[in-house]
């Protein structure tokens, strides 16, 4: 049963026998954590691959196409003959970059986004490090990436490049803030930072607790790694392609490995935080933590994919608008509500992790989630009434812009949208 | 916990390798025929004008600075956070005053204007 279950502990247990037989333990050790490291390296590569063939197959059935399907069955080698390709295409340095910059920013993208997988738990033990800082190094680490593209966009030396990066990083510190504050949510109810705690601390999942916290993380999530509808690090209609414009060949293919890994890495962490990570029905001694992870981070990352084939790009004033005046807020009254939510359900003297406690922070949350669509709702009424009243004649038409401006906030139809 | 950042390290070491080693290879197999027009800065097809370094105004500068007030208000939450479940109600409403007196800072942001892209 074991061997189903976990599959990986075991290959590794057969791996020191094997090894301790010639080496002494601390070498086994390390030889260990190399091991580790190369096969959650790798893991995280081929995820890669599978991701851009979901991604390509998804996008194309909601545009009512096939997708990839020459290479491979159903098109299932399509991501091996990407590679190859990106391997032969000619390289291309600009006169005029910063050879170096330019050389060391696609490796700095690829890197901050591997090695978030050092802390991401797959299941009970099966984890790169189990630190007890687990999030808030998947935090820091993360950030590393917005200083590749900065680096990307200056060193090649184009102005729209430049343009392209600036952009991008006001939009990523931007979500950064609703990200951060709402992952507070979850770190408060488990009263740890390891994210193997986390998981150990939800026997109801906590997107049933904290729906509001679910939701935003997700969203700020998908913002900071410039998935679309928040994709305007590539809006090729504006900036032609931003940070990237000048990279080619095997260096634009780290940029977007980057990208993508990073979309699987934010999917493990909203499993991890929200959905009960590795927990699943135990059906005859047969748990399998590691495919109930597996399984939940796709479907997370199908909802990315349904979403970038159904919503069309917003426009940045929209973006930042639906960032500092909706989702801030909304982060901050949730932090209030939670933690006020959490002390009344104890002194109502529910145990925390029951069904009862979930509901009690399950009310509060909707509550809090009403309030703020009716709110946004009349905002944007006000601003449609404005816009939308006959000019009067005595009042000249830049003013009444400018009242409409100063009178509520712009992104009410974006964000009754995301919802 | 020491053993887990050096697990970290060498995470880091390989992480590097295996996105150094694709390049690696691509600069062996990959074609190289520059010539002055293939390697000019690329805009659209127009001829580049000037250099793109350049003093720039960056005009939404104001969202670093706000960024910078919520990054430290999250460095005093985590802790709190973690400690939550053995806090006094006291310790609780306090950190709720924080957060109301930091969403004072937002709305003033909001009210002056700088919450606008410009």
């Amino acid at each position: 049963m074991n061997v189903i279950n976990d599959p990986f502990t075991w290959v590794a247990g057969l791996l020191i026998n094997w090894l301790s037989t010639f080496m002494p333990p601390d070498a086994v050790n390390v030889t260990m954590a190399v091991v580790r490291a190369a096969f959650l390296a790798i893991f995280a590569l081929v995820m890669f691959m599978v991701m851009t063939w979901i991604e390509r197959k998804g996008v194309a059935r909601i545009q009512n196409r096939i997708g990839p399907n020459l290479a491979g069955p159903w098109g299932l080698l399509q991501p091996l003959a990407d590679g190859v390709k990106a391997l032969t295409k000619e390289d291309i340095t600009p006169d005029h970059a910063d050879r170096l910059v330019y050389n060391i920013a696609p490796i700095l993208s690829a890197v901050a986004a591997l090695i978030v997988f050092a802390a991401i738990p797959f299941g009970p033990g099966l984890i790169g490090a189990d630190m007890n800082i687990g999030i808030f190094y998947i935090l820091a680490v993360s950030g590393m990436g917005v200083l590749a593209i900065l680096l990307a966009g200056w060193s090649s030396n184009n102005k729209y490049a430049l343009l392209g990066g600036f952009r991008v990083v006001a939009q990523l510190v931007s979500y950064e803030v609703p990200h951060v504050l709402s992952i507070v949510a979850p770190v408060m109810l488990a009263g740890s930072l390891s994210l193997v705690t986390i998981v150990e601390k939800q026997p109801v999942w906590f997107v049933l607790v904290l729906p509001a916290s679910a939701v935003i993380v997700m969203l700020s999530g998908m913002a900071e790694i410039g998935r679309s509808p928040f994709d305007l690090l590539d809006a090729e209609s504006e900036i032609i392609a931003g940070h990237h414009i000048e990279y080619s060949g095997m260096k634009f293919a780290l940029f977007f490995l980057a990208e993508y890994v990073h979309a699987f890495a934010v999917s493990c962490i909203v499993t991890a935080l929200f959905l009960g990570g590795w927990r699943g029905p135990d059906i005859a001694g047969v748990t399998v933590p590691w495919l109930w992870f597996f399984v939940k981070a796709i479907l997370v990352f199908n909802v990315m994919v349904w979403a970038r084939g159904t919503l069309p790009r917003l426009r940045i004033d929209q973006l930042m608008a639906f960032n500092w005046k909706f989702l801030v807020p909304l982060s901050l009254a949730n932090l209030i509500v939670v933690a006020v939510a959490d002390r009344v359900a104890q002194g109502l003297e529910l145990t925390a992790g029951s069904w009862p406690w979930a509901l009690v922070m399950l009310t509060f949350n909707t509550a809090m989630i009403v309030v703020a669509m009716a709110l946004v709702g009349a905002a944007g009424r006000r601003t449609r009434m404005v816009r939308e009243a006959p000019v009067e004649p005595e009042v000249e038409p830049h003013e009444e812009a400018e009242r409409g401006l100063a009178h509520g906030p712009e992104p009410a139809p974006t964000a009754a949208g995301a919802h | 916990m020491l053993q887990d950042f050096a697990f970290v390290g060498i995470f880091i070491v390989v992480a590097i390798a295996l996105a150094g080693s694709p390049l690696l290879l691509a600069w062996l197999i990959r074609p190289a025929k520059p010539n002055p027009i293939k390697s000019s800065t690329y805009e659209c097809g127009v001829e580049t004008y000037g250099d793109a370094w350049v003093q720039f105004k960056v005009q939404y500068y104001i969202y670093a600075l706000v960024f910078v007030l919520f990054d430290i208000e999250s460095v005093f939450l985590f802790p709190w956070a973690v400690a939550y479940n053995q806090l006094p109600l006291f310790a609780v409403l306090e950190m709720v005053l924080f957060i109301l007196i930091l969403t004072g800072a937002l709305v003033y942001a909001w009210r002056k204007g700088d919450l606008e892209w410009v």
